[in-house]
């Protein structure tokens, strides 16, 4: 029965392991298109053709599974939960329902203004604010096809404490009067929160996944593609140099390079794993990789409808410090 | 009958338009589509998940775009 029990998880995590795709597509290399993967040309081709399947079957299985909780979770039923918590209990509540709310950066202004024309505080918006798009669901998906649970897993963590700790600090400045004033003079409509059938949710949940990959799509061929070549080609030695783990300034390039950066971060995620694979630090990679999926130059814009510059400087500059503190952390920890 | 498309104006606004067009066409149903991008008209509503579709006055969807042979369920 033990015997049988282990059989059953070892084909389980070699599936998901993809091992069995990774010898198909090196069969396929090295038999149908005559490469040896030994050669540059032969293992960027092998890692294109597989990191794509792999990404994409992945991207698909989990948003389904993830879509489908988060439709237990509208930003209108968020609210209702968070007006029953306060002080601390409020962003770390917030930070959690951050992780599950359905969330697109044109959706951030009718939240916030819903938020806090709820009186729902200054400080616990921003947790919200703050997580929701760094706990981006095929970011996640990526980083565990890429790196493994581990990996991800401590990336939700960051990603949440981040987002607690932010809107803490903001809520001890006492902001309110850096939000444009129309927000307060809102009045919001009451809403019935639908309840929905298991059909619906499953249907919502299918949206999802083909919205999403119907987004993501090109970036990840790019991004895919990229990191094809930095596996194929990409000097080892240099970028240990450069971007290693031992570098102090490698975290504050990766971060600075990735606020401006208008790319969705699923593409950034293979290139961030061919880098990591040629000697670039894990954390200097998550920095970089989080900079892109919080401090985009659209949902700054965007933002900046409803607070005032000074409130969304400090909303970057807290956000950006606290990525970068996660990069040294994860270099120290992982190497 | 009169139907509003809430939403800021992204993409997914614009996509709930055109789907919204298509079911009137495919119903042929005559009936005033408008985008409402105001803010302080979209929060009246109680909307916090854009788009969202309101027929004669009444929300009835939100937070997706739904095809439009789902949407003509929404307007007969």
């Amino acid at each position: 029965m033990l015997d049988f029990l282990n059989g059953i998880w070892s084909v389980f995590t070699s599936i998901l392991k993809f091992e069995w795709l990774y010898d198909l597509v090196a069969a396929l290399v090295e038999n149908v298109f005559k490469l040896s993967m030994d050669t540059n040309l032969g293992s960027s081709v092998h890692f294109f053709i597989y990191d794509v399947i792999k990404i994409l079957m992945l991207l698909s299985i989990m948003i389904f599974l993830i879509s489908y909780i988060r439709s237990y979770f509208p930003p209108e039923r968020t609210k209702k939960i968070l007006e029953n918590f306060s002080g601390i209990k409020g962003n770390i509540m917030a930070s959690l329902l951050g992780t599950v709310t359905p969330f697109c950066s044109c959706s951030s202004v009718p939240i916030f203004i819903g938020f806090v024309e709820s009186g729902i505080p200054l400080g616990v918006t921003f947790s919200f604010l703050i997580t929701s798009p760094l706990i981006n669901q095929g970011a996640i998906i990526v980083l565990l096809a890429a790196f493994g649970w581990k990996v991800a897993a401590l990336y939700i963590a960051m990603g949440v404490i981040i987002g607690i700790i932010g809107g803490i600090v903001i809520g001890k400045f006492n902001l309110e009067g850096e939000v444009e004033g129309y927000v307060y003079e809102m009045s919001m409509g009451e809403v019935e929160i639908e309840t929905l059938t298991r059909k619906e949710r499953a249907k919502f949940a299918l949206e999802e996944v083909t919205k999403i990959v119907k987004h993501v799509w090109l970036y990840l061929l790019i991004g895919i593609g990229l990191g094809a070549a930095i596996h194929g080609w990409a000097p080892a030695d240099i970028l240990t140099k450069y971007a290693g783990p031992d570098n102090p300034f490698a975290v504050l390039v990766g971060v600075a390079v990735g606020i401006p950066l208008y790319a969705d971060v699923i593409g950034t995620i293979p290139i961030a794993e061919a880098l990591i694979s040629k000697g670039m630090g894990m954390g200097t990679a998550l920095s970089f990789m989080m900079a892109v999926a919080a401090l985009s130059l659209p949902a700054m814009i965007l933002l900046r409808k409803v607070i005032k510059p000074k409130l969304l400087t400090i909303f970057v500059a807290i956000t950006s410090f606290g990525i970068i503190t996660v990069g040294y952390l994860f270099n120290f920890l992982l190497h | 009958m009169e139907i509003k498309v809430l939403g800021p104006g992204c993409k997914n606004c614009t996509n709930l338009e055109a789907n919204t067009k298509k079911a009137l066409e495919e119903l042929n149903m005559e009936a005033t589509v408008l985008k409402v991008t105001d803010m302080k008209e979209i929060m009246g509503y109680g909307v916090m998940s854009t788009p969202a579709l309101v027929v004669d006055g009444k929300l009835k969807m939100m937070g997706r775009v739904p095809k439009p042979s789902e949407i003509k369920e929404y307007l007969v």
